[in-house]
């Protein structure tokens, strides 16, 4: 598993602006988290990446904002439904169709959505980065969002 | 309770869930999710196309020597982080900024009283008390402000707001949320600008107050 983790945390690390060194210190913590957790993480909840995903953000967010992020409350299952094993095959469908879709994306949506998910640009400075005006850039986060929504609409 | 129907819009869960969010509205997001089984669900979907863009992209090579330390790390005994839980009205991220102590209210006056919980650069978030009957003072914003219901509830000209309901207001919302009859309400407000109350004190008194 570290081998084949290591480099794409890496890469998504540097990707979301930090430089070499601090990638290799937050991958180092979110390997030893990921490894210190698992008996946490719930196939039925989430996937493996998307678990992981917000580990090294919130990671990240830590050592940059030295605060630690505020955490939602577990809300526990939805009454009336029971874990079972469909829900994780649904949730890997799910996921397969969400990087089919991010691969559909126009280009230029998808350069924003990847930044938005990175979380190193707000709307404010994506649009100063791009010299775009402000209500293109929501917009275009707003179109790329509502092509995602409604791929995981028909999977809820 | 009733049902939750004012909910955080979509780019806003985007930006909580990558960081982006400045830590005072990080706040309120964190403690509406706490409540909201719906919003829970766009937070799932959001972590696992952030998880998607995670897993499609590029790789770059570690360090030779980082599995070791990793190994080496893992024989370490870990130190427990503390966790903090829901406690009375207050959901887990309310009780974590008050590091589990009750708030500390300060009286505004005419019974409204207030304790910030947190302030820097890009915004602060303080805890509201306001007593049955009693309007909020009118105040209108120079940017971003988030209002969450913790117990009771506010009515102004959009509408009426129960526990776990935000409303988010910007320069172009101009209100009087008045607390409605029974329990006093109480909220955790974010803003990223200091708040102009304009019918209740002068401005000059605000910095005293740090409103
Ligand atoms: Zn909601």
């Amino acid at each position: 598993m570290f081998d084949f983790l290591a480099p794409r945390l890496k890469g998504f690390v540097i990707r979301c602006g930090a430089r070499p060194a601090l990638a290799e210190e937050i991958v180092q913590d979110v390997m030893l988290t990921i490894w210190r957790k698992a008996a946490l993480f719930d196939p039925h909840k989430a996937q493996a990446s998307a678990w992981i995903y917000q580990i090294a953000r919130n990671r990240h967010i830590d050592i940059v904002r030295k605060e630690s992020r505020p955490v939602p409350d577990e809300l526990g299952e939805d009454p009336g439904t029971e874990p079972d094993a469909s829900q994780i095959i649904g949730l890997e469908q799910e996921a397969e169709q969400l990087k089919h879709a991010i691969a559909q994306l126009h280009p230029d949506q998808k350069e924003m959505i990847v930044k938005a998910y990175m979380g190193d640009l707000t709307h404010q400075e994506i649009s100063s980065q791009t010299g775009l005006p402000l209500g293109t850039v929501k917009s275009r986060i707003r179109l790329g969002l509502g092509r995602l929504r409604k791929e995981l609409k028909g999977l809820r | 309770m009733p049902a939750i129907t004012h909910h955080i819009p979509d780019e806003m869960i985007v930006a909580y869930v990558s960081g982006s969010l400045p830590h005072a509205f990080s706040m309120v997001v964190a403690s509406h999710l706490s409540y909201c089984r719906d919003c829970q669900a766009s937070l799932g979907a959001h972590r696992a196309a952030g998880g998607a863009l995670l897993e499609t992209g590029e790789g770059v090579a570690v360090d030779a020597g980082l599995k070791s330390k990793v190994l080496a790390a893992l024989d370490a005994p870990a130190v427990p982080e503390p966790v903090y839980e829901a406690k009375g009205i207050y959901p887990g991220p309310v009780i974590h900024s008050l590091k589990g102590r009750p708030p500390r209210w300060k009286t505004l006056g005419m019974g409204v009283k207030q304790d910030i919980l947190f302030e820097d650069s890009e915004g602060s978030a303080r805890l509201l008390f306001i007593p049955a009957g009693q309007a909020v003072p009118d105040h209108s914003h120079n940017g971003l402000e988030l209002t969450l219901v913790l117990q009771g509830s506010f009515s102004d000209e959009t509408g009426q707001f129960g526990v776990g309901d935000v409303e988010i207001g910007d320069e172009n919302l101009e209100h009087t949320p008045v607390a409605d009859a029974g329990d006093p309400c109480i909220c955790l407000a974010a803003t990223d600008a200091p708040l102009r109350f304009r019918a209740f004190m002068p401005r000059l008194l605000q910095p005293l107050f740090r409103i």
